[in-house]
């Protein structure tokens, strides 16, 4: 545990910029589709557009908590959890799902 | 100046339609809320504001609101949460306003309350704290929150409908709760287990005005009264062409006065009796019931009307209004006399409200 916890430390100016889809954008039309945020992990960077758009949070991720089922968080071309690691200077694709009806 | 506001929930958004009191001419604005599905939209009268509560796939529950009569809305969720690791709350089924507080019943099945205007929402804890409760099954739609019925003058006081858990009842402001389903069937139990103290598929409860505690309802089996806030259920089935519908609508200033949507039953396709429109109608409390057809389509109407979607206004006479599976809007302007359709291509209508205000 230590040893992560000075891998954390270590990326304490981690900065990413994340890409929001335009469904997201339509709710917070305030919030530009490419945003940079200070985030070591996926969990963070919610946080911190929650911090910059109030209730962002509630629509990216549920009370489990974990992302969105039907919420795609793209982190180096994967599918990435809230605790998914960020690198410094990612793009972090944030993407709705198929989903409708 | 009367104004006159027919609030449509549907799969694809609010739709708002405005009027006068002659209720003739109407125009229809919408759809609002980000076209997210809409379970319940509400107009309160005490302030104006008008909410819609609801669940989009992609982000999770919200109650939208407007207070300027639908031109603009904002949305929240804060607080509108069960505590980590329960399952998460997948959309808001129902709204509605009592003492100055606004309460919202979610999927699955709980009760939350905000007294901020719907900016922020509190856990009502106590009632899925009830023992009964690892013992709720969900109906067809979910498990589900969707009637909310505040006392008429007693702020603690509260029912509330769960598909299909029955009818619960607080009068401590929901610290404690108890079911009350005494005399409604559950035909899907055995034969020996009919009448359980919960487990009722309840589809509607609706407050009968004049400040006392009756209660209509309309059940997956039956539909009943109550004279007692719910301690006994009488049916009131006889002469209506089927036990199943789903909304019931009260009467804003008669008592005995019901309508109800009776569809064929519940495993025959869910719609019209015979593939024909009809409110059903009673001034007795039940004791009788009549068709009201005029204007409403008398072939091929294989619709069904959801749970929220039959509505009354508070006008003399009476304004009645439902909304159909099919996306169609009628109302009547009579009391159920004479029907017209006020919009015909909506998306599935969840619900149907009314808010007559003077401006």
């Amino acid at each position: 545990m230590q040893s992560e916890d000075r891998s954390l430390a270590s990326q304490a100016d981690t900065m990413v910029t994340v890409v929001l889809p335009r469904a997201l954008l339509r709710l917070f039309p305030d919030a530009p589709c490419e945003v940079s945020v200070q985030a070591r992990t996926v969990g963070e960077m919610i946080a911190a557009l929650d911090a910059r758009w109030p209730g962002m949070r509630d629509r990216l991720q549920d009370s489990t908590p974990a992302v969105r089922r039907h919420i795609n968080v793209f982190v180096d071309g994967r599918r990435a959890k809230l605790e998914t690691v960020l690198e410094d200077g990612l793009k972090v694709y944030v993407l709705t799902a198929i989903s409708g009806g | 100046m009367t104004r006159v506001l027919v609030l449509v929930g549907t799969k694809k958004g609010t739709f708002i339609l405005k009027s006068d009191a002659g209720r003739r001419d109407w125009s229809l604005s919408g759809p609002f809320c980000a076209t997210w599905p809409i379970q319940h939209a509400i107009g309160d009268r005490a302030t104006g504001a008008i909410y819609a509560a609801g669940g989009d796939t992609w982000f999770g529950p919200a109650v939208w609101k407007s207070t300027d009569l639908g031109e603009t809305w904002t949305h929240s969720s804060e607080g509108l949460a069960y505590a980590e690791g329960e399952e998460p709350i997948k959309a808001v089924w129902s709204l509605a306003p009592g003492d100055g507080a606004l309460y919202a019943g979610v999927e699955p099945a709980g009760l939350f309350k905000s007294t901020d205007g719907g900016t922020t929402w509190s856990h009502v804890a106590g009632l899925r704290a009830h023992p009964s409760r690892p013992e709720w099954n969900p109906g067809g739609a979910g498990l589900i929150l969707h009637h909310i019925v505040p006392h008429p003058h007693d702020p603690a006081k509260l029912w509330v409908g769960i598909s299909a858990a029955g009818v619960f009842y607080t009068e401590d402001g929901g610290e404690t709760w108890e079911p009350r389903n005494r005399g409604t069937r559950a035909d899907y139990n055995p034969e020996d287990q009919r009448y359980p103290e919960f487990g009722q598929c309840v589809h509607s409860l609706a407050l009968a005005p004049g400040g006392g505690e009756r209660l209509y309802q309309q059940n997956h089996c039956g539909m009943y009264r109550s004279d007692d806030g719910g301690r006994q259920w009488a049916s009131i089935e006889a002469g209506l062409p089927s036990t199943f519908g789903f909304p019931s609508a009260a009467h804003p200033r008669d008592a005995g006065t019901l309508f109800l949507l009776p569809l064929n039953g519940d495993i025959k396709g869910r719609y019209m009796p015979d593939a024909q429109a009809a409110v059903w109608r009673t001034r007795d409390g039940g004791g009788s019931w009549t068709d009201l057809r005029k204007g409403l389509p008398q072939e091929h109407a294989y619709f069904g009307v959801l749970r929220q979607a039959l509505a009354t206004d508070r006008l003399e006479p009476a304004g009645v209004y439902f909304g159909t599976s099919g996306g169609a809007l009628f109302a009547s302007a009579d009391e159920g006399e004479s029907w017209a359709p006020l919009a015909q291509h909506l998306p599935q209508i969840s619900s149907v409200e009314t808010l007559v205000i003077e401006a």
